[in-house]
């Protein structure tokens, strides 16, 4: 056997390595953030957000459909995926907890949180746009909505598996009749994580490029027909950076921005949630 | 005296009829809210029925023109006249390559941060690192496209690769793995390494929760016993947590090969199989997302095939993460 020596070299050696492996894991996020700040703040005018995307060749311009379309199809997507996620991982956490199903049902959910988004882009497509004969808003709402739900479920069931039973007993030798314990108490016990859960959600479809590819398509006009192709930012800035315009690149460094912007905040403002709750 | 017991009696009658017409207001609101949990949960089930049956639907007419020469075919000729032909052999290819090397990069670099913030890192400064870890996962996936498509492709292309290539020239295998013919910014390997910082987190976040599941007690007998820290950790924590350590890395390779925007951006999108990993590839999900839009007929159900098939791949390995994951989580319990 080495002498002590030896293997404590050995181990300062490697955990060396392990410091290492932290530095340079940590560099990416500021590497990133850097490259964004950098292209996308020399665009950062007013006209971002009160004018709509130029057409090619043209100056000036800025994202102001394209922001809308986002937000609405973001707000009509966790507005369906969401109750339908609470619901569900209310079933898996208080009248399912002990049924047969309710580990089948939390193995698909958790196949469907990490199934490839452009999956459900192709679902949305067969199950919605080819009937409907459209891309549309409503179409990449719903895609949206596929993937809000597994996130949602997931959190719910756990946040209410985290609720003391003695609080459910408590409520229950009141006289309170079964839904009423969940919703009057079990929610108010979890909902620090059940909001966490819902803007973990809209962080994370916030971004998504993929499914709204062959579901809405894009628009170059301001449009709030939820049947018809509708402006977003995540396809405009798809459609944008490959473009040898130099405005339209400028504008899609922009919207880069933004949507980082967007999307960390709400990353964190959920992380701070969480922590709360914690810490009680 | 007999009036007031008489109207309290009224008043009894009110109250029973009141408190029947509420309770069974409670009964009917209870079977509702339980029936609704109860369908939105099957919902779930239905979700993925749903995408599986739409998938077969919208395949059917490629899987029938092509069958199992689809799986071995190189060529990829959507416009090719009369009949186009189409193989899946060059994004099945290059999806299994760039997850492969994007694992072969994260991994190691995900457990020994795993292991720093569990066994080294003074508690004050665990939470910045872990947060700035893992809220690259927060980073959406066509931001890392941009930035690897503008920043970090052409600082390899110019900087690093030529020099990889000029180092393994002389040396066989090695010299045609890192041929330079097409060093550029667009290639197998940067969408590999873009994949592998999409993919740290994952494996970051998994590797920290089940080093922390093992009993103190454990470690502290080791350190004993005199291990030094590495010990330690090659000893008894990782032995430990074996099936929790794969189970993340399997969930992190069902991200990877499903991965799109980003690779969509930087892989080059070309069909064709080469043997060196600078070279422009493809994979299934960047075809499906460079193409799909302006796709009709037997193209698009071709497309709609390698959907399929990812969505069988990515379906194996992560159900296979997830047992695991779960017979680690059995074993916690018990």
């Amino acid at each position: 056997m080495a002498s002590y020596a030896a293997r404590r070299r050995y181990s300062t050696f490697i955990m060396g390595l392990c410091l290492t492996a932290t530095g340079i894991g940590v560099v990416w996020l500021f590497l990133i953030l850097f490259s964004l700040l950098v292209n996308g703040i020399p665009g950062l005018t007013f006209a971002v957000f009160t004018e709509m995307t130029p057409p090619p060749g043209e100056h000036g311009g800025g994202l102001l459909n394209a922001i809308f379309g986002s937000l609405l199809m973001t707000i009509i997507g966790v507005g369906i995926g969401a109750p339908i996620g609470i619901l569900a991982g209310t079933y898996l956490a208080e009248y399912g907890r002990h049924s047969k199903i309710t580990p089948v049902i939390r193995f698909i959910n958790d196949i469907l949180l990490s199934a490839p988004s452009i999956i459900i882009g192709l679902f949305v497509y067969g199950a919605v746009v080819v009937p409907m004969r459209s891309f549309s808003a409503v179409a990449g709402s719903i895609a949206l909505a596929v993937i809000v739900i597994p996130v949602v479920v997931r959190t719910t069931e756990d946040m209410l598996l985290l609720v003391p039973n003695t609080l459910r007993e408590a409520a229950s030798a009141l006289g309170l009749p079964r839904s009423f314990v969940i919703r009057r108490v079990a929610y108010r016990a979890a909902r620090a994580g059940l909001i966490t859960g819902v803007l973990l959600a809209v962080a994370r479809v916030g971004g998504e490029t993929a499914p709204l590819l062959f579901t809405v398509l894009s628009n170059q006009f301001w449009s709030v027909n939820l049947v018809k192709p509708m402006a977003n930012l995540p396809v405009t800035i798809n459609n944008f950076i490959n473009n040898p315009d130099a405005n339209w690149k400028q504008l899609a460094w922009t919207g880069a921005l933004l949507i980082t912007a967007a999307v960390l905040s709400l990353n964190i403002t959920a992380r701070f949630f969480g922590a709360s709750k914690d810490g009680r | 005296m007999t009036t007031i017991s008489e109207s309290s009696k009224k008043l009894d009658m009110a109250l029973s009829k009141d408190r029947a017409r509420v309770l069974k207001s409670l009964v009917l609101s209870d079977k509702l809210f339980s029936f609704a949990t109860r369908a939105a949960a099957y919902a779930v089930l239905v979700l993925l029925a749903g995408i599986i049956i739409s998938l077969i639907i919208g395949a059917w007419p490629a899987m029938k023109a092509f069958g199992f020469e689809f799986l071995v075919t190189r060529r990829w000729a959507p416009q090719l006249e009369p009949e186009p032909v189409l193989g899946a052999l060059a994004p099945i290819y290059g999806t299994l390559v760039s997850s492969f090397i994007a694992m072969l990069i994260a991994v190691p670099f995900g457990l020994g941060i795993a292991i720093f913030l569990t066994e080294l890192c003074p508690h004050s400064i665990r939470r910045p690192i872990r947060l700035s870890i893992e809220l690259l996962a927060g980073i959406p996936s066509i931001i890392y496209g941009m930035w690897g498509f503008f920043v970090l492709g052409p600082f390899l292309a110019n900087y690093i690769e030529p020099s990889i290539v000029a180092a393994v020239a002389n040396i066989p295998v090695l010299n045609s793995i890192f041929s330079g013919e097409m060093v550029s910014n667009l290639s197998l390997f940067n969408a590999s390494l873009i994949l592998a910082i999409m993919i740290l987190p994952f494996i970051t976040a998994i590797a920290v929760d089940v080093f922390s599941t093992v009993p103190p007690v454990l470690k502290e007998a080791a350190y004993g016993i005199g291990c030094t820290t590495w010990e330690v950790v090659n000893n008894v924590v990782l032995p430990f947590t074996r099936v929790g350590v794969v189970g993340g890395v399997m969930l992190a390779l069902g991200r990877a090969l499903g991965e799109t925007m980003a690779v969509t951006f930087i892989i080059g999108n070309s069909f064709k199989i080469s043997g060196s990993i600078f070279a422009p590839s493809t994979t299934i999900s960047a075809a499906i997302a460079s193409e799909f839009a302006e796709s009709e007929g037997l193209h698009q159900s071709a497309l709609i095939l390698l959907g399929l098939l990812l969505f069988v791949l990515t379906f194996i390995v992560l159900a296979s993460a997830r047992f695991m994951l779960m017979r680690l989580e059995k074993r916690a319990g018990a």
